[in-house]
């Protein structure tokens, strides 16, 4: 009898265990968008900021971060998915196929924050760039290669190996079975990796703080080696470093409204088009 | 045929860039950090204190900054294991499938939420909570960094031990409930101990993203520079440091080359704990 009550009491923790977590991710959102909500208006979409951010609105934080993510993704997606492209299709079991998995692996551990000093020494000090959207948009793309790579590279393995054998059968080449049979079926889950690392990208502040991000910059960027805005690093300014409290907090709790609206909204949508892909294609 | 072959180049190569980051970051990072080893000197890391600014003498030791960051992921890791381990349990072992389903995806949420917005929520709700809770003068202390880091890490522990904890055969819980073992300890003495390797990755690539976490830690430890034991003590870590002081400092000055010392110590540490997770993950999955 004493044996099943200390199984009770521990089922009861590991249950208790698991909601708190659940209570805890409810709450914050909660939180949020109960403190947010009342701030969003047209204005504070579609404004620039005034007297440094306590007024106005965050327009230039939002078309910075728009910029930012999509530069990275413009230049991540089409090198990783070839990458992924080779190491499913093309390589073989050797050193230099295990060198390349090491340094995706390597990568992927990477602190953000260690990615910044790279950009920062690389892009801004070595090649020139100085602090720009360019700069910024390399290192969040450097950032976000190997999750691009991980979750193509699995939706290419997916596709069926007979749907590559019945092109090799039929006197396809290589390319010609890749290009036809396996990407065609495999690109709504190479898009639903570049979806999540895409929204990943977005609430970044660490590489963006040492690369590009400007402090308050009431103006949209006119080139790539303009300086921008950006939304996380606009809600950690505000957060950290203003001195009316009191003014910023609405602010404050727009701005992370926003980020976090705009960042789930990319999580959603990749796992709506997971489901749906997975509905689409059974074999 | 020399298009097939064009393309396999071209494959190839993009392929390779994987590896020339990795090299261009241990390249960079190494070349802006060198010089500090000519002057001051390296003897200078070691010191006790981290006073990069001062009108006497500047001193870079980056001990402080080191235990900071231990300390805070010591906590948060103290704090991840037993709510990490307990969920995926209760998740893939006692959970209902419908209930299942429904936990997955909203614990994955969690990853999704950007860190900045994790470390607003610390500063204006999990901040004063400790304050109050704990009687103390500021909340701005090491234990509410650890909370929030613990909060990130645990969606990752969650998600890579249940896959570890599922991947266990059904036939090793089968004929330990054919042996009379209740499901209770079937799942403590069977399960989870076929599974602890893929739980011990877990938390180590869990600790892995504690260490590297910046933006959070920033927000809400203080940051002071002290060397201390103390949960309840304001810390700063190296993640905290190289993004509030790099915007301030001189090019090529003493203080910039520090700061991108203390970047190569982070790199090393958080390369030397996913490459054995990695090992370790590997060799069980071969196993």
């Amino acid at each position: 009898m004493r044996h099943t009550i200390t199984e009770k009491v521990i089922h009861g923790l590991m249950c208790l265990s698991t909601y708190i977590i659940v209570f805890v991710i409810g709450y914050i959102i909660f939180n949020i968008v109960w403190n947010g909500l009342p701030v969003i208006n047209w204005e504070f979409l579609t404004g620039m900021p005034r007297k440094s951010g306590t007024e106005g609105g965050i327009l230039p934080a939002i078309i910075g971060t728009f910029l930012l993510v999509l530069g990275a993704i413009t230049i991540a997606f089409p090198l990783g998915m070839a990458a992924a492209v080779y190491l499913s299709e093309y390589a073989s079991q050797g050193r230099f196929t295990r060198t390349i998995r090491l340094a995706i692996v390597t990568l992927a551990g990477v602190p953000s924050i260690v990615f910044g000093l790279f950009g920062l020494g690389l892009f801004v000090i070595f090649l020139g760039f100085g602090a720009s959207l360019l700069s910024g948009c390399l290192t969040l793309a450097c950032m976000i290669l190997p999750t691009i790579i991980a979750s193509s590279e699995e939706a290419l393995r997916t596709v069926p190996q007979l749907f590559r054998e019945g092109s090799l059968a039929l006197g396809a080449t290589k390319w010609q079975t890749i290009y036809k049979n396996v990407l065609p079926y495999s690109v709504s889950g190479i898009l639903t990796g570049s979806i999540l690392s895409v929204g990943r990208a977005a609430g970044e502040t660490a590489p963006i703080l040492l690369t590009v991000a400007a402090f308050y910059l009431p103006k949209l960027p006119k080139s790539i080696f303009d300086q921008v805005m950006a939304l996380p690093y606009h809600l950690y300014v505000l957060a950290t470093q203003h001195p009316d409290i009191d003014k910023a907090l609405p602010m404050q709790y727009g701005t992370a409204l926003v980020l976090l609206v705009l960042v789930l909204g990319f999580n959603l949508a990749a796992i709506l088009l997971r489901i749906h892909v997975r509905k689409k294609y059974r074999w | 045929m020399w298009k097939e072959k064009t393309i396999k180049l071209i494959l190839l190569s993009t392929a390779s860039t994987s590896i020339l980051i990795v090299l261009l970051i241990f390249g960079f990072l190494g070349k802006e950090a060198a010089p500090f080893a000519v002057s001051p000197g390296l003897r200078e890391l070691l010191s006790s204190r981290w006073v990069p600014v001062s009108f006497q003498k500047e001193s870079f030791g980056i001990l402080p900054l080191i235990t900071g960051s231990l300390l805070i992921t010591a906590i948060a890791i103290f704090l991840t294991i037993p709510f990490g381990v307990g969920a995926s349990v209760y998740i893939s072992e006692l959970a209902r499938t419908k209930e299942r389903e429904i936990l997955k995806p909203f614990i994955e949420i969690l990853t999704g939420i950007p860190s900045v917005v994790i470390g607003f929520f610390g500063l204006v709700v999990v901040v004063p909570l400790v304050k109050s809770v704990f009687h103390l003068q500021t909340g701005l202390t090491a234990l509410s960094g650890a909370i929030l880091l613990a909060l990130m890490a645990i969606p990752t522990v969650i998600s890579i031990s249940e896959d570890a904890l599922r991947s266990v055969p059904e036939s090793y819980k089968s004929a330990s409930l054919a042996l009379g073992a209740s499901k209770m300890h079937t799942i403590w003495k069977v399960t989870v101990p076929a599974a602890l390797p893929g739980i011990i990755t877990a938390v180590m690539l869990g600790t892995g993203r504690v260490i590297g976490e910046t933006m959070a830690v920033l927000m809400v430890t203080g940051n002071a520079a002290v060397i201390t034991a103390s949960p309840f003590a304001s810390v700063r870590t190296m993640t905290a440091t190289i993004a509030a002081e790099m915007g301030e400092v001189a090019f090529g000055s003493a203080h910039y080359r520090a700061l991108f010392c203390v970047g190569v110590v982070l790199l090393l540490a958080t390369f030397a704990l996913n490459m054995t997770a990695y090992k370790v993950l590997k060799k069980y999955r071969m196993g």
